[in-house]
C-alpha cells in the first residue's frame, strides 16, 4: 500500500471538499477504496463508480473515475445496464443502508441472484444521514432516530444473511474500525468474478451518535468494535448480540455476463441452423 | 416484401432497424410481445436483452447502457409507465438518449389491462417532477409503429432525450399487411476528442469508459457535470434544451392532413382513434358535409402553428380520443374562437366511425353535448 499522497490521483480534486460531516466514517471507506484501487492498479478510465442517493452515494463525486450518481435505491440497476453493455468495465456500486436495503432492497437481491460481476459497497451507518437521521431498515432494535424517538421496535435486516440467501458469491462484512482490513476486503471483492458485496459498518456522529448519546467519531468506532467480532474467533454462543465480521462466502459460480455471452453464441448458431 | 405483422412485433423490428442493441424490460400487458421479440432477436445479433425485476430497474439499466453508447429501449404499459417517471426525469436531466414505448391501457391503476386507451398523453409529457424537454410520438397503424419506433430513436439520438412512443392495446395486438420502407438512421455524434470536451449541454455524446472521466448526476449540474445548485447553470442548460426543441418543433412534428383544404368541420385525432376519424370524414363527405382530419403523430412538442391555423379556419373542431379530453385541452388552447368539442371514451372500447360522425354533426349545430 502506498502512502496517502500517492492516493490523490484516485480522487477528483476539483470536487473537494467532500460533503461528509466531521467524524463521519464515509471518508475512511473512500480511503480504503482508493488503497484497494491502487493495490489492484485499477484502470481508472475503464472503471465506473455508481452511487444511489444519500451520504454514502455521494462518493462517486470524489473519485477520479467515470462516475454516475443516480436515483435513490436504484444504483444497481444502472450498474447492471453498464456492465451488461460493456462487460470489460469494472463497475462499483456505492450505497448507503437506506439506499441499498430499504428503497433498493429489491434491486439488491436480484443483483445477488444474477451473480453479475459488480462490486457493491454498502456503507451501513444504521440511520438515514442526508435526510436528517430517520429510522433505517438497519437500525438496531431500541435505537433512537428522528422517526423512532421512543426507540425502534423494528427488526433490522442482517445484510450479510440477506446477500447470502439471495445468491451473492462474495459476501463480507467489516467496519471502519478495521481500517487495515477494509482495503484488503475491497481488493478481494474487486478481483472476484461475480457479484461481490461488502457491508461496511460506518459511523454517523451527527445523527446516530447524537440521537443515541453514543458520542462522536472515536466513541462510535468503539461502538463498532464492541458490536462486532471476527468470524473465525466466534463460536455460536459468542454470537449472541455480536455481528460477525470477515468473509462469509467466496466462491466461483457462473457469472452473468459470461453466461450471457455464451447464450448469444448459442442463439447465433441456432439462428444459422 | 409484404408481411403480416403484429403491432408489437413491428415495434421490435423498428427498434432493430434503428440500431437498438439493448433492451431491458418487465412483463406487462399489452406490451409484453415487444420484449418477447427482443428476447428472441437481440442475442443472435450480439445485443443485450435482460428481464429486470421491475420497471424502475428496467429504465435504470437502459440509461446505464445508453451511457456506454448503446442505443437502448424499454417497453411497458400504464402502471409500469407510472413507475418509470422518476427515471424519465433522470434521463432528461442527464441528457441520456433512450426510447420508452408505452402501450396504453385503461387506467387509472390496474384499470383494464388488455383494453385500449389513450390516457397517458399528459403523463408522457408531465409525469416526472419538474420542467423538462419532452418528445412524445404515437402511431395509428402497424406500419406507423415500425416507422415511429425508428423515428423515436432518431430523435432521441439527435436531441439526447428520452423519447416516448405511445401505442395502445389494440394497435399492439393488431396485425396488418405491411411492406417496410427504408428509413434513414441517426446515431448520436461523438466528440472528436475527450480533451476539453464538456459532456452536457452539447449534442455530442461521450460514452463512459472512453477516456473522459466525468460525473453524470441527476443533481443540478453545469456543462462539465459538476454539481451546481445555484449559479444559474442548471437553469441555463434546461432552458437551452427546451428552446432547442421549441425552435425545431416543426421539424419534429409529424402530422397527416386528410381532406382539410375546404373543411369546415375538423377532427383532430391521433393513434388508433385517428383511423376511425378518417372513416368518419368519408361518411360525412358522402353526406355533403365538408369534414377533414388532422392526424397527429407527434403529440409533444405540440405542432403549434399547424394546429392553430387548421383550428382557426374551421367552423367547429371535434377531438376524438380514448381519454376524457387530454389533447382536446391542448387544441382548445390553440383554437382561438373556433368551438372545440372533446369526444372522449374510457370504457375500454374504441370510438366507432359512426359515433365520431354523429359527434361531428352535433358539433356543427353547436350542440355542446357531443359526447
Amino acid at each position: 500500500m502506498r502512502r496517502g499522497e500517492d492516493l490523490r490521483r484516485y480522487l477528483r480534486q476539483e470536487a473537494m471538499p467532500n460533503v461528509w460531516c466531521p467524524g463521519c466514517g464515509h471518508g475512511n471507506v473512500m480511503t480504503a477504496l482508493t488503497k484497494a484501487c491502487d493495490a489492484t492498479q485499477l484502470d481508472l478510465d475503464n472503471t465506473v463508480v455508481v452511487g444511489g442517493i444519500g451520504c454514502a452515494s455521494r462518493m462517486p463525486f470524489f473519485l477520479n473515475t467515470n462516475a454516475m450518481h443516480t436515483t435513490h435505491g436504484r444504483a444497481l440497476t444502472f450498474a447492471t445496464g453498464i456492465k451488461l453493455a460493456r462487460p470489460d468495465l469494472t463497475v462499483i456500486a456505492v450505497m448507503g443502508d437506506g439506499d441499498a436495503l430499504a428503497i433498493g432492497g429489491n434491486h439488491l437481491i436480484h443483483a445477488c441472484r444474477r451473480n453479475i460481476d459488480l462490486t457493491a459497497l454498502i456503507l451501513n451507518n444504521e440511520i438515514y444521514g442526508m435526510t436528517g437521521g430517520q429510522l433505517a431498515p438497519s437500525t438496531p432494535q431500541g435505537m433512537r432516530s428522528a422517526t423512532s424517538p421512543f426507540g425502534s421496535i423494528e427488526m433490522p435486516f442482517d445484510t450479510v444473511e440477506l446477500a447470502l440467501a439471495a445468491g451473492a458469491t462474495y459476501v463480507a462484512r467489516t467496519t471502519t474500525f478495521d481500517f487495515d482490513e477494509m482495503p484488503r476486503l475491497i481488493q478481494a471483492a474487486l478481483a472476484h468474478p461475480g457479484f461481490s458485496l461488502i457491508e461496511i459498518l460506518t459511523q454517523c456522529p451527527t445523527y446516530f451518535g447524537r440521537l443515541n448519546k453514543l458520542g462522536a467519531g472515536r466513541a462510535l468506532l468503539d461502538y463498532e468494535k464492541d458490536m462486532t467480532e471476527p468470524l473465525e474467533t466466534l463460536t455460536r454462543e459468542d454470537l449472541a448480540g455480536k455481528l460477525p465480521t470477515g468473509v462469509f462466502r467466496d466462491e466461483i459460480r457462473p457469472e452473468y455476463t459470461r453466461r450471457y455471452a455464451a447464450l448469444c453464441e448459442r442463439a447465433r448458431k441456432g439462428a444459422r441452423d | 416484401m409484404e408481411q403480416l405483422i403484429q403491432g408489437n412485433e413491428a415495434c421490435a423490428l423498428g427498434a432493430l432497424r434503428a440500431g437498438c442493441s439493448f433492451f431491458a424490460g418487465y412483463p406487462i400487458s399489452p406490451s409484453s410481445e415487444i420484449m418477447e421479440w427482443m428476447a428472441r432477436l437481440l442475442p443472435p445479433r450480439g445485443g443485450v436483452f435482460v428481464q429486470m425485476e421491475d420497471e424502475l430497474a428496467s429504465l435504470g439499466a437502459v440509461i446505464g447502457a445508453s451511457w456506454t453508447g448503446a442505443k437502448a429501449m424499454t417497453a411497458t404499459s400504464g402502471p409500469g409507465f407510472s413507475l418509470m417517471q422518476e427515471h424519465i426525469g433522470y434521463a432528461a436531466m442527464t441528457e441520456t438518449p433512450c426510447v420508452i414505448v408505452d402501450s396504453q391501457r385503461v387506467g387509472p391503476s390496474t384499470g383494464m389491462p388488455t383494453m385500449p386507451a389513450q390516457g397517458d398523453v399528459m403523463q408522457a409529457r408531465w409525469g416526472s417532477h419538474g420542467d423538462r424537454p419532452a418528445i412524445v410520438l404515437t402511431a395509428s397503424s402497424v406500419r406507423d409503429t415500425y416507422e415511429m419506433t425508428v423515428e423515436a430513436f432518431n430523435l432521441s439520438e439527435t436531441y439526447r432525450l428520452p423519447v416516448v412512443l405511445l401505442l395502445d392495446a389494440t394497435l399492439s395486438h393488431m396485425r396488418e399487411n405491411v411492406t417496410f420502407r427504408e428509413i434513414d438512421v441517426i446515431t448520436r455524434a461523438r466528440p472528436a476528442s475527450a480533451e476539453g470536451f464538456e459532456p452536457f449541454g452539447s449534442p455530442e455524446f461521450m460514452p463512459l469508459g472512453n477516456g473522459a472521466r466525468f460525473m453524470v448526476t441527476g443533481l443540478a449540474h453545469d456543462e462539465t457535470g459538476h454539481q451546481r445548485a445555484s449559479n444559474g447553470a442548471a437553469d441555463r442548460l434546461l432552458r437551452r434544451a427546451i428552446d432547442r426543441l421549441d425552435a425545431e418543433a416543426e421539424r419534429i412534428a409529424h402530422t397527416r392532413r386528410y381532406q382539410l383544404e375546404d373543411a369546415s368541420l375538423v377532427f383532430i385525432s391521433y393513434g388508433i382513434t385517428a383511423r376511425a376519424a378518417r372513416a368518419a370524414v368519408d361518411e360525412l363527405r358522402a353526406e355533403g358535409i365538408r369534414a377533414g382530419l388532422l392526424e397527429l403523430l407527434t403529440l409533444w412538442p405540440v405542432p403549434d402553428p399547424l394546429v392553430g391555423s387548421v383550428a382557426r379556419d374551421a367552423d367547429a373542431i371535434v377531438v376524438p380520443e380514448l381519454n376524457l379530453g387530454q389533447v382536446a385541452l391542448l387544441v382548445r388552447a390553440r383554437a382561438g374562437a373556433t368551438p372545440t368539442f372533446p369526444l372522449g371514451r374510457v370504457n375500454g372500447t374504441l370510438l366507432r366511425p359512426d359515433e365520431i360522425a354523429s359527434a361531428g354533426r352535433a358539433a356543427l349545430h353547436g350542440d355542446r353535448n357531443v359526447r
